[in-house]
């Protein structure tokens, strides 16, 4: 026997190493037509390859939401690994229920009760992260084409969710004390009346991403009662709630909703602890948990019972609340050195929100800048940051970025911005330049 | 049986499209033989050319640095030879104004255009021209980088008052920038095999499914763009697509197997676009599927493209 007739490998007699695979761009179509229509849906686009580019180590990112894991200790961390190897080895190894660990669980009962939520601990499941909350939470109620109302601009992460599951998202418009609950109000009567009520509101309301804002106490109260009136559901996102350096906490929708069940609440471990171990949660009433923990064994069957083991065992013989004080320091550090960053470096035609906690600010440029062109003068020199229209459905935004200071040191947050500041200026008179008449 | 460095991603902005690309080209040079060596091409390429000493490298890279004669350079230095063009061909066919004064210098058709550099802008009061350049070209126009792939950074202007935003958002990309007249009409792409005497791989119609134009999405999601032999074309006039996109090629002096990218106007009429003197090699790419359509599949264009492989001097 020939090595040709081996390989089946017209063109060449040279033998084909066994892990060499077989299938080459012609057969790419095969896959076409076997594509869900919920693949389908995802595209590939010049926004997201620039954005795999922001990860490279000579880039400084303000493009991420990355937390500060080296702040964690590694005292602590090693404590906790050795007791886990001693003495949950074999379950800390093993399948779990679907709905999380029932210590964890109760655990998550105080963690709420520190924000003021009073939580059952039956009414808790445990997800692999925020995100699949959020995955769950659309999962279970939109259908495709079903209304959804969400701020304007919303989580960039939430956006391929509502777009794979067919949302037809409504946003709406933001300012300093959050969602505008009065155009929320215009919004939904709009929809009503056009027979396609909206399914869910979902809400970041606290320091809320990518906006940084967060809604006030009087608006927190009028959303809770439009939604007790107008039954309307409402999927509070709080992954940000304890990242706060200024200010007293405002009450949770959860809370305010006084067990009606109006509220569905996400949160999650990766910003209080550490993103990296994929914890989160979901509290909801019975019947939608009910649901949810159906959607989730279809999906995962349980989260990592060796991390829910790890944060347990780490909520047991530690205060978290020493661990994020310690990180609200290095944010409000970080956050400051941003604002006069982009106080002394941006162009006076340029705004951005002042956070009091969370991870971003929010800047808006003149309307004649489009952030995800810039985007590309500012990876030339090094500088990435996420364009806004990544955190809106309907191509709103392009003047807007969204800039991260809890992943990138104090002295990178001030080049960066310098950086920044010079290609937006750079366009601001270009932009002049090409219209003489109107500057 | 050769040592192949792939050269692939590096710092442009179609990096990843340059991995897509990277990985069909390493799966055929293994079901072709060779030794394959993938290689980032990050601040360490040098180092890792002079450690691995390669027979050959092939350039999977797209955009700058990779396709503007740099990589080319650094490779003619270490005596590596390199599959595509060599170092001027390439800067020529990467700068869209360079490559546009050459097609016309060989009577191969162009639209009728302006380039500007961000200084007539900036220093020389050049929006002036802009209401002029729009009365003699007339609407739509097409505004694109001039040293950019991928269509990034293109825009087609409709309105009389979008072209000074479409130039601004084309500067993002380049401190060139080129103002042409859009001849409607559909998108052709030929690929030529640079032997002795050039030969043109068949016609490759791209019909983008629900987008403006061929443009970045409807490049690189599969079922966004229908890539396809036109079957209503005659005789003569693919034959003389192929004799355009061969005089385009040699125009720039290119070698390899470079994509000349024209299109086909309702009176008949092809107007080249450019030459890509790196074509993307990606699942959705317009050559790959012109080896698909000619019956000689991938690998062979391939093994085309490594023969030959050459350096400068």
């Amino acid at each position: 026997m020939s090595t040709n007739d081996l390989t089946n490998n017209p063109g060449t007699g040279t033998p084909l190493p066994p892990q060499t695979r077989l299938v080459g761009p012609a057969d790419a179509a095969r896959y076409d037509s076997r594509f869900s229509a919920l693949a389908s849906g995802t595209m590939s686009s010049a926004m997201r390859d620039l954005m795999a580019i922001t990860e490279r180590a000579d880039i400084i990112s303000l493009a991420g939401g990355l937390p500060d894991t080296e702040a964690f200790p590694r005292e602590i961390y090693d404590d906790i690994a050795a007791d886990l190897g001693r003495d949950y080895l074999a379950s800390a190894l093993q399948y779990g229920p679907t709905d999380g660990m029932l210590e964890l669980r109760e655990h998550v009962v105080n963690i709420m009760a520190e924000e003021g939520a009073r939580a059952r601990v039956e009414d808790i499941m445990i997800t692999s992260g925020g995100q699949q909350a959020i995955d769950l939470s659309i999962r279970t109620f939109v259908d495709r084409g079903d209304t959804v109302l969400a701020e304007g601009p919303t989580y960039p992460g939430a956006v391929p969710c509502f777009t794979a599951y067919g949302a037809d998202v409504t946003h709406i418009p933001l300012d300093d004390d959050g969602m505008r609950i009065d155009l929320m109000e215009e919004a939904h009567a709009r929809l009503v009346a056009d027979g396609r009520p909206p399914k869910i509101l979902y809400t970041i309301p606290n320091f809320q991403n990518p906006a940084g804002v967060t809604m006030s106490l009087e608006r927190r109260q009028r959303l809770i009662e439009f939604a007790h009136a107008n039954g309307l559901l409402i999927i509070e996102d709080n992954p940000y709630g304890q990242i706060r350096f200024e200010g007293d906490p405002l009450p949770t929708l959860y809370e305010l909703d006084d067990g009606a069940g109006w509220v569905v609440y996400l949160s999650t471990f990766s910003k209080i602890l550490a993103p990296g171990i994929r914890v989160g949660w979901v509290v909801a009433p019975p019947a939608v948990l009910r649901k949810m923990n159906l959607g989730k064994q279809a999906a995962d069957l349980c989260s990592s019972t060796f991390t829910q083991r790890f944060v347990t065992e780490y909520l047991k013989r530690n205060d978290y609340r020493d661990h994020v004080s310690r990180l609200n320091g290095i944010y409000r550090g970080r956050r400051d050195t941003m604002l006069q960053a982009l106080e002394a470096r941006f162009p006076s035609t340029a705004t951005w929100t002042r956070p009091r906690g969370g991870l971003f600010v929010w800047a808006t440029l003149p309307d004649y800048i489009d952030t995800k062109h810039l985007q590309a003068r500012a990876l030339e020199r090094h500088v990435a940051f996420v364009p806004g229209e990544a955190a809106f459905l309907d191509g709103r935004g392009r003047s807007s970025m969204r800039l991260n200071f809890s992943g990138v040191s104090e002295s990178l947050i001030t080049e960066g911005i310098g950086r920044l500041g010079e290609v937006v200026s750079e366009f601001c008179s270009l932009h002049d330049a090409l219209n003489p008449g109107r500057s | 049986m050769s040592r192949v460095a792939v050269l692939k991603g590096g710092s442009s902005l179609e990096r990843e499209v340059s991995l897509r690309s990277g990985t069909n080209v390493e799966m055929a040079l293994a079901r072709l033989g060779h030794h394959v060596i993938p290689v980032d091409a990050d601040q360490y390429l040098v180092r890792v050319l002079r450690d691995e000493r390669p027979d050959v490298a092939f350039i999977a890279l797209h955009g700058r640095g990779g396709e503007d004669g740099t990589v080319q350079e650094i490779l003619e230095i270490l005596r590596i030879p390199y599959t595509g063009s060599g170092v001027l061909a390439s800067e020529r066919a990467m700068d869209k104004v360079v490559s546009k004064a050459l097609f016309r210098k060989a009577n191969v058709p162009v639209p009728d255009g302006y380039a500007f550099g961000k200084e007539a802008f900036s220093k020389m009061g050049a929006a002036d021209t802009l209401p002029e350049i729009q009365k003699r070209l007339g609407l739509p126009l097409c505004v694109k980088p001039a040293r950019q792939g991928s269509a990034l950074g293109i825009s087609m202007v409709r309105e009389p008052g979008d072209l000074g935003g479409a130039i601004l958002n084309a500067m993002a990309y380049d401190d060139r920038v080129l103002v042409e007249r859009l001849i409607p009409g559909r998108e052709l792409a030929v690929s030529v095999v640079m032997t002795d005497e050039p030969w043109a791989l068949p016609v490759i119609e791209a019909v983008p499914l629900g987008h403006d134009f061929y443009d970045f999405e409807a490049r690189y999601t599969p079922g966004e763009c229908e890539l396809r032999a036109p079957g209503d074309l005659d005789d003569a006039v693919v034959q003389e697509a192929a004799a355009i996109s061969i005089a385009a090629a040699r125009a720039l002096e290119c070698r390899g197997i470079p994509r000349v990218d024209l299109i086909l106007d309702a009176e008949g009429h092809f107007w080249v676009l450019e030459v890509n003197t790196i074509p993307g090699m990606t699942d959705t790419s317009l050559l790959p599927k012109a080896a698909e359509v000619a019956g000689i599949g991938f690998d062979r264009v391939v093994a085309d493209m490594l023969d030959l492989a050459a350096l400068d001097v």
